[in-house]
Parts: structure tokens; C-alpha cells; sequence
């Protein structure tokens, strides 16, 4: 089974972050989710490896305050 | 005295008195069956053709009235074929392949049920359940007539029983009053509120759906397609969903999501049905009302379907939503299942414990189709936040990618079950042999010289062989178990090969009575199928 990459992976990853922003730009609350929801689906589907997507699932949920 | 509790569409068994009634000790059967729904009428059928005397009885006179069931899936219908009942079902059926699914006014994706080529039945049709339990009694009494030993008895409810050991004693009711028989089996089939169930102080757990549907049948003669049509917040059902679909005698059903807290009279006035009905179809399309009620589903089991010498099958054992129809569809694979092992236990072929591999091999089924239908309930019930929030995602994707169409749940239709690791399954000796007919599969369709595979598959052990010489019966440990002996000349078009050998030249297969694979092989070898049929039999 394929790991998750928890390390560093983006070569520029302050690029990323500022286009993920703006993806988010002048969207009300309700449809930045509604974009965050899309977001994911399309990842899944990218990534099509359930065993790394439940791996990810747990990150995530492991990381929450 | 005997509660109507539901009206009749037909009246097929009506009450009549019999000796047992006068006895003065109760008479003894070897199979009861109580209820004579789709289920219990399916199982009846099937005892009886196998010889097995089995009495069936109903506390109505007949089938009952009004919007249930109406799809029936290509695995029933392989089953009704063996019993000889599916062909009025084809006749009479609507059949379909094209569902459409829509959000607000506008198609979303639509998708072809059953694009693959080589099957004898199509994947679903469209049949009123009244007409599918009364094609079954009509085969009944024919087999009746040719000296089956069925029994129905019409009016005649089931009011306690007890367990004793080596049989179960009823106490029946009827017009003219009580009377006592004995089984020695007892088959509960009378459905979701199973009186037999509450008899024995047995569980059935799960999980109500908080939501409401309402049902319309109506009849219209329009020429709106032969399709299944779906739609996620249309504007005549702003924020729920509704389906569209056609039966028989020009009748559609309509179903509206209404959600949770309604006021259940209201929307059952007429006034306010015929209104909804429409803005759906259009207000200048006349239309009468058939038959209407509002329902809410669960998803529930009971935790055993065999308690000593009595068993459950259908909705008394499993209850699971609408969508996807698997209801009456899951309740005749069980039937299925028990036949032939009741069967095959009653005449000392096989020993009790064989039974035992009833509750095993469809308490996977049921939760199998409790899962598929549960995630369909939540795809369409939304019952928090996160649910709202993905579906509407998944909606929005799927008028752009093609990636999200699988996502889109509008019920996951019923398919039949494979026993994998099941209990009486066999050596897959076959390597790289098609994952579809593995040990455990329901056997796959497919065309076999001017008929079709499983015409030939007639309710017995069967041994299939493809590309290998075999004679035309084979005695294994005294019994003789016929051959079909097919090769791939007899299906040019491909399927057979496809489904059964895929890469192999030559496949040996030990197929069960009720048409699912025990085991299969490269090569004939006697001494393998003899072990594996006796490990069918519940023997190992
Ligand atoms: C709205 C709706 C839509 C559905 N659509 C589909 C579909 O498209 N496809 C599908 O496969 N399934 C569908 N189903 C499910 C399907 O209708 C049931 O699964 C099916 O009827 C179960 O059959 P059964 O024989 O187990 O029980 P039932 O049909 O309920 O029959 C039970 C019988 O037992 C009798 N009985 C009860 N108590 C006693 C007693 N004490 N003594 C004697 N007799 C008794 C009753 O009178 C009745 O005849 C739908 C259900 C609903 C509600």
C-alpha cells in the first residue's frame, strides 16, 4: 500500500498557498465550503488511492484542536 | 375471526374449511409457510416443485392492494424463471434501461443499466406487485394440477406458536373459528411487522430515516419515455427530490420527498396530491389517482434468520429502504437459498446443519443491501451539515466531470450477492477464470447454442463444462448429477467465454441448485467434484 506524503511536496509551496486564497476570494462563507467540498472530490478522485485517502482522512482528523 | 387489514387487488385463495380443522389431534406438516406475500408464495412454488409438501397460510384471501413494489431486478427474475413464472412477468412488464437524473429543471447525467449484450432477461422491469404475486400463485396452481403438493389457505392467521423440540405447534384462526396444526418446519414470511417474530420475543434493529415519501400511482396516457427519472430539487419540490417511473396499464408512479415534519393528513387530501401531480406532469395532462399513500422507511435485521426449526426470509428478517429496490428482490434470494436446502435436509440428503448456511449466506446478502440502500438514504436525506455539504458538491461536479457521476446516488439497484468465503463454497482451481463466476457468484447469463446458460440450470447440482469432453451424466457418491457440456462454438458472439473462461481453454464448474458457483477447475476431475459437492451439501 502507497504512504501518504506527510512531508514537504509542493516545489513552491508559498505559490500554492496564495492561489488556494485567491481561489477563496470575495466567496461568501457558505460557498467557500461549498468550494472546499469540490476541492476534495476532485483531489480524491486524482489521488484514486483509497488506502493513501484514508490515511489522509485520519491527518486530518488527528490534526483538529 | 379473522382482521381485514389491508384490501385485496385479487382475491386468488379464498377461504375454504379443511379436515385438519375438524381433527382431533393437529395434523402434522412438514413445511408451513406463514404469509403469502411475494415471498412466501416464491418459497411455496419452489417446495412444491420439488416434491416437498408445504402448506401456505395467509390471513387474507389474497394479494393486497396498492403501491409497493415495482422493480424487479434480472436476478429475480433468473430465480421466477427456474419456477417457471417470469415469462407473464416479461409480458406484462415494462422493461427499462435509461435512468435520467436532473437537478432543478436541467439533466445532470443519465446512465444505461444493463450495456452489456448476452443475458436472457433485462436488467429490470416495471411490474405492479400485485401482478408479481398473482403470476406466482397462477404457476402454483398449475403445478397444483400437475400434483405438487402445495397448500394455500386463504383467511387462515397465525395467532401463536411455540417451539417443542422436534416441531412447531400453531394455533390458526379462521371464520369458523380456531384450530392447531403441527410443523415440522416453519417458514415466517409474513413480513415487516412479523407477528411469528414478536411470537418468539426476537430483535430487529436498525435505523429509522427521518423522512417522508409520498406516493401517487396514476394513470395518464402520455407519451413521456419508457425511463426512470430522478430529480434533486425540482421547482415542483423545491429542496427534496422525486422520481418518476412507468408500469404497466399506463400507470406512473410518482414519489415526492416531503422530509420529516409534516402533517401526514394534509398531504394525503386528494386536492393537494392532484396538485403536486400537476406541476409535475403539467397541468394540461388529465391523469386519475390509483392509488396514494405516504411512507418512511428503516433498516433493519434481525441478528438470526434461524431459530431451531423455524426461519425468516423477506421483510420479516430484513427491512431495508426502497431505493434500489431490494426489498421484495432480496426477500426472493433468500427464497432461493432455502429451497433447496430445506429440500435437500427433509429428504436426508444433506443434514441439519446445512440450514444453519441459510442465516449465514443471506444475513450477508441483507447487510449488503442495508448498507447500499442506507448510503442511498444518505445521499438523498441528508441528515447533517457534511451530508448537505457533499452532495450538493458532488452535484455541482457532475454537470462538468465525468469523474463525479459515480457519486451521484439515486439508489444503488439491486444486484445479487456473492458468497464470498461463504460456508459451502469450494476450490477456485481455475486460475485467472473471470472474478464474476468465482465461488460463491450467482451465475452470469449468457447465450448457449438457440437458448441461454441458465435455461439449463434447472435447480439441481449441475457440473458446466466448457472445451472438455464429459459424459452426459455423472454418478458422484451414488447420486447422479447432470452435465451441460458447452463449448465455446456454442456462443460465437463471446459472452460464455468471457464469463467463464476468460483466458482459460477449458473450465470444469460445480454449480449449486439455486444457480451459484461451489467451485470450479481447469480440468474434470471426479474425485474433486465428489468433495466439493459434499461440502456443498454441509457435509465437511
Ligand atoms: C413504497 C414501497 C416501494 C417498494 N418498492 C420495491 C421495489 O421496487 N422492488 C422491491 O424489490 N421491493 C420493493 N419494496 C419492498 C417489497 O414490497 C417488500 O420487500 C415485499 O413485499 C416483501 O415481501 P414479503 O413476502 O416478505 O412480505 P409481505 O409482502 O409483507 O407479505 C407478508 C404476508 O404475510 C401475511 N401475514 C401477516 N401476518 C400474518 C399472520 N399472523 N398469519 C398469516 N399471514 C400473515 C400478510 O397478510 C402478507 O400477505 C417496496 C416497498 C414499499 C413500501
Amino acid at each position: 500500500m502507497a504512504d501518504l506524503i506527510l512531508a514537504p511536496n509542493l516545489e513552491n509551496t508559498d505559490d500554492f498557498y496564495a492561489e488556494l486564497l485567491a481561489a477563496h476570494e470575495g466567496l461568501s462563507e457558505a460557498a467557500m465550503h461549498a468550494l472546499n467540498a469540490r476541492l476534495v472530490l476532485i483531489l480524491a478522485n486524482h489521488i484514486g488511492d483509497q488506502g493513501v485517502l484514508r490515511q489522509a482522512l485520519e491527518a486530518a482528523r488527528a490534526a483538529a484542536r | 375471526m379473522v382482521a381485514v387489514r389491508y384490501q385485496t387487488a385479487f382475491r386468488l385463495y379464498p377461504y375454504a374449511k379443511v379436515p385438519d380443522q375438524e381433527a382431533t389431534a393437529p395434523r402434522r406438516h412438514p413445511v408451513v409457510i406463514v404469509g403469502g406475500g411475494p415471498i412466501g408464495m416464491g418459497l411455496a412454488l419452489d417446495l412444491g416443485k420439488r416434491g416437498i409438501a408445504c402448506l401456505v397460510l395467509d390471513d387474507h384471501d389474497g394479494v393486497g392492494k396498492g403501491s409497493r413494489a415495482i422493480c424487479f431486478a434480472k436476478r429475480t427474475l433468473e430465480i421466477c424463471d427456474r419456477l417457471g413464472c417470469a415469462d407473464p412477468m416479461v409480458e406484462k412488464g415494462v422493461v427499462w434501461n435509461l435512468g435520467r437524473v436532473y437537478r432543478d429543471e436541467k439533466e445532470i447525467y443519465s446512465f444505461n443499466l444493463l450495456p452489456e449484450e448476452g443475458h436472457k432477461r433485462p436488467a429490470f422491469i416495471n411490474l405492479q406487485q400485485p401482478y408479481f404475486e398473482q403470476f406466482i400463485v397462477e404457476e402454483i396452481r398449475r403445478q397444483q394440477a400437475a400434483g405438487a403438493p402445495i397448500e394455500i389457505r386463504g383467511q387462515n392467521c397465525v395467532t401463536a406458536m411455540v417451539q417443542m423440540g422436534d416441531h412447531v405447534r400453531l394455533d390458526v384462526d379462521t371464520p369458523d373459528g380456531p384450530y392447531q396444526i403441527e410443523a415440522d418446519y416453519l417458514v415466517a414470511c409474513d413480513g415487516a411487522n412479523s407477528p411469528v417474530r414478536a411470537m418468539m420475543g426476537l430483535d430487529f434493529e436498525g435505523r429509522v430515516f427521518e423522512d417522508n415519501f409520498l406516493i401517487a400511482d396514476i394513470r395518464m396516457e402520455a407519451d413521456f419515455p419508457v425511463e426512470r427519472r430522478f430529480w434533486f430539487d425540482p421547482p415542483f419540490n423545491r429542496g427534496e427530490t422525486a422520481l418518476l417511473h412507468k408500469q404497466p396499464d399506463d400507470v406512473w408512479r410518482l414519489d415526492f420527498q416531503l422530509g420529516w415534519n409534516i402533517d401526514r393528513k394534509a398531504e394525503l387530501d386528494p386536492d393537494r396530491i392532484r396538485g403536486r401531480v400537476a406541476a409535475m406532469i403539467g397541468a394540461d395532462i388529465p391523469f386519475e389517482l390509483v392509488w396514494t399513500s405516504i411512507y418512511t422507511f428503516r433498516c433493519c435485521t434481525m441478528k438470526d434468520y434461524r431459530h431451531g426449526r423455524v426461519f425468516f426470509a423477506g421483510d420479516s428478517a430484513h427491512q431495508v429502504s426502497p431505493f434500489g429496490a431490494r426489498g421484495a428482490n432480496g426477500g426472493m434470494q433468500d427464497i432461493d437459498n432455502l429451497g433447496w436446502k430445506l429440500a435437500a435436509v427433509i429428504t436426508g440428503q444433506a443434514p441439519d446443519a446445512l440450514l444453519d448456511t441459510y442465516h449465514a449466506e443471506r444475513k450477508h446478502g441483507a447487510m449488503e443491501n442495508i448498507k447500499n440502500s442506507s448510503r442511498s438514504a444518505d445521499f438523498l436525506t441528508p441528515r447533517n451539515p457534511a451530508h448537505a455539504l457533499f452532495r450538493d458538491a458532488v452535484l455541482d461536479l457532475v454537470e462538468h466531470f465525468p469523474f463525479a457521476r459515480p457519486m451521484v446516488n439515486s439508489g444503488r439497484l439491486s444486484v445479487p450477492c456473492t458468497y464470498d468465503a461463504g460456508p459451502l463454497n469450494g476450490p477456485d482451481a481455475l486460475p485467472e477464470g473471470p472474478a464474476r463466476s468465482r465461488p460463491g457468484s450467482p451465475c452470469s447469463d449468457a447465450p448457449c447454442g438457440d437458448s441461454f446458460l441458465l435455461d439449463h440450470l434447472r435447480g439441481d447440482f449441475t457440473v458446466l463444462t466448457i472445451n472438455t469432453g464429459c459424459p452426459a451424466a455423472l454418478t458422484i457418491a451414488g447420486k447422479e448429477i447432470p452435465v451441460i457440456a458447452v463449448s465455446t462454438e456454442d456462443d460465437p458472439s463471446g459472452p460464455l467465454a468471457a464469463r467463464y473462461l476468460g483466458t482459460c481453454p477449458a473450465a470444469v464448474y460445480l454449480i449449486r441448485p439455486d444457480q451459484h458457483v461451489v467451485a470450479r477447475w481447469d480440468r474434470l476431475d471426479l474425485a474433486e467434484i465428489e468433495s466439493a459437492l459434499h461440502r456443498a451439501l454441509g457435509k465437511a
